[in-house]
């Protein structure tokens, strides 16, 4: 699965969790960009990701995730 | 895998592809919101994402929503973690239980002090319902213990718990209290529950206590530590989720204890369902009888499909036995229907078993309705088990209030869709529900009697009807709670009151209170009417009055009056004052107190009306059944003497 493909379907899991109409995410993306985008929402976020790709991240991993990029570099990872 | 999804609550429709789009519509708009457009969207089997988008949309709609149709309750939220996800969880669970949930929570480590202190933020919000909630970390259960200084930790755990449980009941609020979930992972092995010191049996003496403490306050418990137990301890206690956001269990579960926490809330508001409908062909039995007769059909022992058939009558039965009504609409012949009842030797359920019976080819939705009709309650109170999705569409679509449980393609997971499905939960079992079933077929036998003797009055009279008029008492107390909270169309002020309050009442020389109960010659319909005077030296103003529908027009509210007239007379009081407050069920009683001879005194505020009663010139009617009871009134006993 290329970063492309993985990137949209995060897209259409934010829009989800976040409940937006659109989102266009890019590798750059962080929190800030994003106003739903809190703590709280982060926690739903990782359980969507977890359960689309099934695969798991270990807390050390999700505090690291800094940004999009950094997202989509682990699950490209995990998910192979 | 072949079992029922439990966490992804498989007795539950899926949301349609639409979903989202219908949910945004709602918003979309200026014009009102039925409530019941809201309980649609919350009816299919929603993630913890989904819960939160509805719940935000109902907090968006705000005044644009119609909340007719859905009971209000206010709930406070006393947990020992984070709540962010429980609460809007919980209020769109409750949605899907026709309940329009207000909560309130308190900041994370303050539950305690906020229901011990007399004013402040929950005093102020006015529960009805608080739900304690805790976690073993937070109570300090989670370290093994060498010293025995496990009795103390257990002792301070439950005590912590307790007291936010009383301080709501001396609020005036229902207290739910939730089993604290014992950990997954062990200390010693299979030794733990030997060892006192252990977490695990930490948390069972916690527990112990907190169902004791539940049983002393009449107050619903909520088996979370079971719950967790039948989702996957493993999967429940999920250690990085405590780490990372001070969840007590994996949010993914959070949907199936919304659910739960939901539907316990709804019992204890009396929503109940209160008739499982049947099909027959490839419900109760596999095959279609009018194609395969009574050979043809699977039922029973020697094959794997007959035996999950014959089991899918075994836990109707249970139900029954527990006062659930049973029914059947089937889409066949009445006496090819009927057949196997009468004649196969592997049927459990019987005729006698089927309070109504319906069997033609009509479309399910009418039947389903006549059906309700027939037991005089709502197509709200109805289950309707069938095999066929279609049939399942089109009823959920005709009749979306009627309850239609997913069932999987395997008959052998039925019984396990009913009873997972929480449709049937209780807080109490009265030992008049265990005779209800009995009770709904003697009214078949009371109609026939009916239909031979032409003449009502006549009719009346032969039923030899006792009707027994007696104050509160703590034998009838958890039944009284349950009419209470239960009745909603023969119910004049639809006033709901927890058992403790009832136990109040019976104390209380404010209130004159009054439980009545009838028998005729068919057999015993237990207690079937209940009501409430606030007395005063002029005058005496009804606060409650309801009866069972079941026996309409048995003359019994006159009974009533009479002993609640003798008593008032007895105190020196000069009139009787009634009002009515009209809800969305009880418009069968708007002319309840003119029908008595009460004149009519004016409107109320909210479009109820009021009601008096002089007392000097009212005479007892005759009426065809005999009084008894301590409350009975002087002349009757005197008659009958």
């Amino acid at each position: 699965m290329s970063r492309e493909e993985i990137r949209e379907t995060l897209s259409e899991i934010f829009a989800d969790v976040m409940d937006l109409d659109e989102v266009a995410l890019t590798d750059a993306t962080t929190a800030d960009d994003i106003e739903e985008w809190d703590s709280l929402s982060h926690v739903r976020l990782i359980v969507a990701v977890e359960r689309e790709w099934g695969i798991s991240f270990t807390n050390a991993e999700i505090e690291g995730f800094k940004c999009v990029g950094d997202l989509v570099s682990a699950i490209a990872a995990k998910a192979g | 895998m072949s079992g029922l999804p439990i966490r992804d609550l498989g007795w539950l429709e899926r949301p349609g592809e639409d979903w989202r789009t219908r949910l945004k519509a709602l918003t979309a708009g200026k014009e009102t919101v039925p409530g019941a457009a809201l309980a649609a969207l919350a009816r299919p089997a929603l993630n913890l994402d989904r819960l939160i988008a509805l719940d935000r949309v109902r907090t968006k709609l705000g005044g644009r929503l119609d909340p007719a149709g859905l009971t209000p309750l206010r709930v406070a939220l006393m947990a020992d973690a984070t709540t962010d996800y429980l609460a809007p969880a919980l209020r769109a669970s409750a949605l899907r239980h026709e309940l329009l949930v207000e909560t309130h929570v308190p900041a994370y480590g303050e539950a305690l002090a906020e229901a011990l202190a007399e004013d402040g933020a929950l005093a102020d919000f006015g529960a009805e319902a608080v739900l304690v909630a805790s976690d073993y970390r937070s109570l300090g259960l989670a370290a093994p213990r060498t010293d025995p200084g496990e009795a103390a930790a257990v002792a301070a755990a439950a005590g912590r718990l307790a007291g936010i449980a009383r301080a709501a009941a001396a609020a005036g609020a229902t207290p739910v209290i939730q089993t604290v979930p014992a950990p997954a992972d062990p200390w010693c092995g299979h030794l733990d529950a030997a060892l006192p010191g252990s977490p695990a049996a930490q948390v069972a003496a916690v527990n112990a206590q907190l169902r004791a403490l539940a049983a002393e306050l009449g107050a619903p418990v909520f088996d979370a530590d079971a719950l967790a137990g039948l989702a996957g301890r493993a999967e429940w206690d999920d250690p990085a989720y405590w780490h990372r956001a001070k969840l007590a269990f994996a949010p993914d579960l959070i949907p199936l204890w919304a659910d739960h926490a939901a539907r316990i809330l709804a019992a204890l508001r009396g929503k109940a369902r209160k008739c499982l409908v049947l099909d027959l062909d490839n419900t109760l039995w596999g095959g279609v009888i009018g194609d395969d007769g009574l050979e043809g059909i699977r039922l029973g022992q020697g094959s794997a499909d007959g035996e999950a058939f014959q089991a899918v009558q075994a836990y109707a039965l249970s139900l029954k036995a527990r006062g659930i009504v049973l029914a059947v609409v089937s889409k066949n012949e009445d006496d090819a229907a009927r057949l196997p009842f009468r004649q196969h030797p592997e049927m459990l359920l019987r005729e006698a078993d089927i309070a109504v019976f319906i069997a033609d080819w009509t479309d399910k939705a009418t039947n389903l309705a006549r059906v309700a009709k027939t037991l005089n309650i709502g197509t709200d109170a109805l289950v309707f088990l069938d095999d066929n999705p279609a049939e399942r569409a089109r009823v959920r679509q005709m009749l979306p209030e009627v309850a239609v449980p997913e069932a999987p393609e395997d008959p052998a997971l039925f019984p396990r869709v009913l009873a997972q499905s929480g449709l049937f939960e209780t807080v109490a079992l009265s030992a008049e529900d265990a005779k209800r079933a009995a009770q709904y077929a003697e009214n078949a036998e009371r109609a026939a009697a009916m239909a031979e003797i032409g003449d009502y009055g006549d009719y009346l009279v032969s039923l030899e009807m006792t009707c027994d008029l007696a104050p509160f008492d703590r034998v009838g107390r958890a039944r009284i709670a349950q009419l209470v909270n239960k009745s909603n169309q023969f119910n004049l002020t639809t006033r709901r009151y927890t058992e403790a309050d009832i136990a109040r009442f019976e104390t209380d020389p404010g209130v004159f209170d009054l439980q009545a109960r009838l028998t005729d010659r068919f057999g015993d319909n237990g207690m079937i009417s209940v009501v409430m005077f606030r007395t005063g030296p002029e005058e005496w103003l009804c606060d409650t009055w309801l009866m069972s529908c079941r026996v309409l027009k048995r003359r019994v509210e006159e009974a009533v009056l009479a002993a609640v007239a003798d008593a008032a007379r007895a105190a020196g009081a000069k009139r009787l004052v009634g009002d009515y407050l009209p809800s969305e069920k009880n418009r069968m009683v708007a002319g309840h107190f003119e029908g008595l001879g009460f004149a009519a005194a004016g409107d109320l505020p909210g479009g109820g009306t009021r009601w008096v009663l002089e007392l000097d010139g009212w005479r007892v009617p005759e009426l065809p059944m005999r009084l008894t009871g301590a409350l009975a009134p002087g002349w009757s006993r005197e008659a009958a003497e």
